[in-house]
């Protein structure tokens, strides 16, 4: 209705005047009120609804309701006030038509009183003007200035057309139909007022409409009501439902008015919801909240609860409305949603965590890698450093000198250990290091490690070794690293005991529960495997003193590494700090446990237990027949089953009995550079007590030192002499038996030492009086196809005091070995004709098989003569260097494969070489 | 007299050390002057000689190996870059080993162009190195003319 007036009043009247007539908010904010009255969309659609009553609510009490409360009346008054606004506008809109055609009416009667006047003043100048023409002023203005400018030609027609009677005839006549038209207008105009007059008087039933408007909001908000899943209600004041909206309804209207929720309901969340109630009715302030359900009625379910309190006209609180909305789905969703979020996160986190965890871990496998090979880079240098140092303080010097060399040589010796332990560590911690399994007799080692310290000792400790009678005499393991683990402990032990005892004791126990525990299936299925050929055994090995002790909480920080118990005792002792380290992670390694007890100033005792192989029985009984025959022999106490040794503290003495070359103050610097193992393979152990000196000075021999000095000083080297001479080859087996076991490789030296005696015994037809000395002097074979090289090898080999014969590739390499005898072979990998790994494999099967069968096969050229093959029994495992351009760790892994040994890096270095020497050659 | 051995002296030291520090020369090198004592006497030039005829003789057989029109032989190549290698790195020619150890990997690779490249550059390497070597040598000669000793040189 509005509408269409608005709209013929825009057609027909000017703009000025609806905008004065109309303020500019007037039509939206009517749109406004009008909204519940004409919801968007055709009105006929909610005619059409049907809206069925489903709800339970008292409808008698809702317009009582409506009433009292503020919402109600204030609801009352806005219809009345949208009506008013209604009526207010028709009104308006009225009068202003009205208005207009008044206006009409009276510019119609003014021209009409014009155009009389222009008939009588100006008859003679007839105009047609339309009454209503809005154009008519233009027209006429048009007119005007046209009559100006043909002023005279007009006059004269006007003049001609004056005279005649027909023209005011037609005058007349014209001016009599215009008369009627304007007439006829007016009386339209007036049926047009009275029309208007009508319809406004059928528009003055205002509450007609109030009444519709009301219903068809009713409608309205049923129809909303009837699709909005929620439950409506109000409760007064003693929350008692008075009414309620359900659009699923399961309780009937008397089961619900009249109560309160406790009464209706029964299980959680009707307490809570009854108490968030009271709350909002107490606060007077609405507010939200989340209330899962458990009922017998319908389950477990969540309903977000919106409660506003109701307050009557005078301001008091007369209840609360509540609108309640099933969310459960909602709820379950978001909850699902958080837990994926928290999931997520923690994920995330996760991953952040191990990425760190990954990026340390690759850092410090970095760090160690790049330590390694620093370590390693500074050892060669170094070594130099300290042998070169070594040299010099065999010269002559004068005290002075000799002191500050001394000290050189010693804080040399610290790095160069610090350095080892630091590659060994890592070794260990990347994986890198492997265990070797070899036959080895733990009394012996006991004894040697026992009698190392001893020599360089300065404190006046008594040295003991305990091996209980349990311990086989024989068994398999890692001797090398076994022995770095004892005399670490025991120099450990040494340093700090100022007196008393230090010592080892050996004892067999009963599989520890930590290995029974881990892998008990591995190791089973292990045994069923050797359990024909082997059996383990595990090793209790305590290292005691009684020093000054460890106190309880430097126990933890014991094995870490570069960890002393404390800085004053760093500075007071020295060290590395990585001794311990090592030892924990090679035990480790081996598969035992590294343990500490200590008591402060009564001592400390470190026990390691250690699982070892026990070879066949029938293995050692053969060596036991041969060590009763020694012990016969040499009519002394066999001492490989002897289970407690001891080294008291008279060892200056002997050094002072010792020959001229080695002082007091050289020895220990000797002993503490070349390392422990090294210094085993370097002496053949006396198994008399003479503990210090031959072992001393067979040490030197293995070095550099003149062998006139060997001669003269050693008591017991002319007499193995003499054995060379008798060809007394059982009898220098028995000699070095004692140290043979120590090590598998020492074991094939003391054969190839045999088998050279024979070689040397045929010489001896020829030169007899040299023949100590050629038996001392060590044969050396350089297998490399590279002049330069050959040359510079030679020169440094030399200096060593060696010399050595040159083959140039593999094939000469085999031919030299088949026709001569050599103790060493320095192996060139890359060659032509046949390059040293192939010569290497050849030789090694020569040696398991007897024959060169497999070099024949590869296509070399033996020339075999029967007498030769008889006397090279290929028993004997020749230690084969090999050189090596690449120090990569595979082509290393290649050398070893192939049977080699060791290797030298190239380009060979006089210290290189020396140390090679003094590994291998005896 | 002994200014000019002193000054003499002091150009042998600086000159070998520059040697040292243009990477023309590296620690074995040093080595090689260890084993030079009164027994071999000339140790270090022998064997210096030794290698630069080997380097002449090895240049001109893989020169002839990389001329050859048609498929080349990389593997001859290599075996003499290989013997090249293992002599300059045995007498610490340490350019002419390390020029080694890239022509090694054209080899490897069969990189004709990088390994003429690798062939021409150690021409010029180690043409350059017995240049510098006879300067030193010169040195060492015109020290001992005028009686001094020839100085150990540290070169760290």
């Amino acid at each position: 209705m509005v509408c269409e007036m608005e709209t013929d009043q825009i057609e027909e009247m000017d703009v000025e005047v609806l905008s004065s007539m109309w303020p500019e908010d007037v039509g939206t904010e009517a749109d406004k009120q009008f909204n519940v009255e004409k919801p968007a969309g055709d009105l006929d659609t909610l005619k059409e609804v049907t809206i069925e009553t489903r709800t339970i609510a008292d409808m008698t009490r809702l317009p009582n309701l409506l009433n009292s409360t503020h919402q109600g009346s204030s609801q009352l008054t806005n219809l009345v006030k949208q009506w008013e606004y209604m009526q207010d506008n028709a009104v308006r809109l009225l009068k202003e038509e009205l208005k207009n055609l008044d206006r009409q009416r009276e510019e119609a009667e003014a021209k009409e009183l014009k155009i009389i006047e222009e008939y009588k003043f100006e008859s003679n100048e007839p105009e047609n003007v339309p009454v209503l023409d809005e154009t008519s002023d233009l027209f006429r203005r048009f007119r005007q200035k046209k009559r100006d400018a043909l002023v005279d030609s007009k006059k004269i027609e006007i003049y001609e057309e004056f005279d005649t009677v027909a023209y005011w005839k037609q005058k007349a006549l014209s001016l009599e139909k215009m008369l009627e038209a304007s007439t006829e207008r007016e009386r339209r105009l007036m049926e047009k007022l009275s029309e208007s007059l009508k319809t406004m008087e059928s528009q003055s039933a205002p509450v007609q409409e109030l009444t519709q408007n009301l219903k068809r909001a009713e409608g309205f908000l049923h129809f909303i009501l009837q699709n909005a899943p929620i439950v409506m209600g109000h409760q007064d004041k003693d929350l008692r439902y008075l009414f309620i909206y359900n659009k699923y309804p399961s309780l009937r209207e008397q089961d619900i008015l009249g109560k309160t929720d406790v009464e209706i309901f029964h299980g959680g969340g009707v307490k809570e919801s009854e108490d968030f109630k009271r709350e909002v009715l107490e606060k007077g302030k609405a507010s939200k909240r989340e209330i899962t359900f458990t009922t017998d009625l319908f389950g477990s379910k969540t309903f977000l609860i919106y409660v506003e309190p109701v307050y009557n006209k005078a301001g008091e609180k007369i209840g609360i409305n509540y609108m309640g909305m099933e969310v459960t789905d909602q709820v379950v969703k978001r909850e699902k949603m958080a837990k994926l979020r928290e999931d997520n996160a923690v994920r995330k986190a996760m991953e952040s965590e191990l990425n760190k965890t990954i990026h340390i871990t690759e850092e410090t496998m970095r760090a160690k890698q790049m330590l390694a090979t620093m370590s390693h880079e500074i050892r060669s240098p170094l070594s130099g450093v300290v042998g070169m140092a070594e040299i010099l303080s065999t010269t002559k010097l004068d005290k002075e000198q000799r002191q500050l060399l001394n000290v050189m040589i010693s804080s040399g010796d610290l790095v160069l250990q610090l350095i080892n332990d630091i590659l060994d560590l890592s070794k260990v911690e990347s994986g890198v290091m492997r265990l070797e399994a070899t036959k080895f007799r733990p009394r012996e080692v006991v004894k040697h490690v026992l009698q190392t310290a001893a020599a360089s000792l300065k404190k006046s400790l008594t040295l003991e070794g305990n091996i209980a009678d349990d311990v086989p005499i024989e068994v398999v393991g890692d001797v090398l690293r076994i022995r770095q683990i004892l005399t670490n402990l025991i120099s450990n032990a040494i340093k700090f005991t100022h007196e008393g005892n230090v010592g080892i004791k050996l004892q067999v126990i009963s599989e520890p529960s930590f290995v029974r525990d881990n892998a008990l299936n591995a190791d089973t299925e292990e045994h069923e495997q050797n359990g024909l050929t082997e059996t383990s055994v595990w090793i209790c090995c305590d290292v005691w003193d009684t020093g000054i002790g460890i106190p309880e909480n430097a126990l933890p920080c014991l094995f870490k590494k570069y960890m002393q118990a404390s800085a004053d005792h760093a500075r007071k002792y020295g060290g590395t700090g990585l001794g311990l380290a090592i030892c924990k992670q090679l035990v480790e390694l081996m598969g035992g446990q590294l343990t500490v007890t200590s008591r402060v100033s009564e001592g400390s005792t470190f026990t390691f237990i250690l699982p070892y192989k026990v070879g066949r029985s029938d293995d050692y009984s053969d060596d036991q027949d041969e060590f009763s025959d020694m012990a016969d022999q040499q009519s002394e106490p066999d001492d490989t089953a002897e289970g407690y040794f001891q080294f008291k503290p008279l060892l200056g003495s002997i050094y002072s009995n010792g020959g001229p070359g080695i002082s007091n103050d050289f020895l220990p610097h000797k002993v503490m550079l070349t390392s422990p193992i090294k210094l085993i393979n370097g002496f053949v152990a006396d198994p008399s007590n003479n503990t210090g000196q031959s072992e001393m000075l067979q040490l030197e021999n293995g070095g550099y030192m003149d062998e006139s000095k060997l001669e003269t000083s050693s008591g017991h080297c002319p007499e193995s002499a003499h054995q060379y001479e008798n060809g007394n080859g059982r009898c220098f087996s028995k000699e070095s038996e004692s140290c043979s076991s120590s090590q598998a490789s020492s074991e094939g030296g003391t054969l190839e030492m045999e088998s050279e005696l024979t070689v040397s015994s045929h010489r001896e037809e020829e030169k007899a009086e040299t023949e100590v000395k050629e038996t001392s002097k060590p044969k050396i074979l350089l297998v490399e196809d590279n002049k330069i090289n050959i040359m510079v090898a030679k020169s440094m080999m030399k200096q060593l005091g060696h010399t050595m014969d040159i083959a140039n590739n593999g094939v000469e390499a085999i031919t030299a070995i088949n026709s001569s005898s050599y103790d060493l072979v320095l192996m060139d990998v890359c060659m032509p004709v046949l390059d040293g790994l192939k010569a290497t494999r050849l030789i090694r099967s020569y040696e398991e098989t007897g024959n060169w069968n497999a070099a024949i096969e590869a296509g070399v050229d033996i020339s075999t003569s029967e007498n030769e093959q008889v006397c090279m029994r290929p028993t004997n495992r020749l230690p084969i260097i090999a050189m090596t351009a690449n120090t990569l760790a595979e082509s290393s892994e290649e050398c070893y494969a192939n049977g080699m040994d060791s290797f030298i890096s190239k380009p060979v270095t006089l210290q290189k070489l020396r140390e090679c020497l003094q590994q291998y050659l005896h | 007299m002994d200014a000019l051995i002193a000054q003499l002296q002091r150009q042998f030291r600086d000159y070998t050390i520059s040697l040292y520090q243009q990477g023309f020369l590296d620690d074995q090198f040093t080595e090689l002057k260890k084993l030079q004592d009164d027994g071999s006497p000339d140790f270090v030039s022998e064997v210096l000689s030794l290698f630069f005829e080997d380097c002449v003789k090895l240049i001109s057989n893989m020169a002839r190996a990389l001329d050859t029109t048609g498929t080349v032989d990389f593997s001859q190549v290599g075996a003499s870059v290989h013997q090249l290698k293992g002599s300059s790195s045995s007498v610490g020619a340490k350019r002419v080993k390390t020029l080694c150890v890239s022509f090694k990997e054209c080899c490897e690779a069969k990189n004709y162009e990088g390994c003429v490249r690798c062939l021409q550059q150690v021409d010029i390497e180690y043409k350059a190195l017995k240049t510098k070597l006879q300067d030193m040598f010169n040195l060492e000669k015109q020290i001992i003319q005028a009686g001094g000793i020839v100085p150990q040189v540290d070169i760290n």
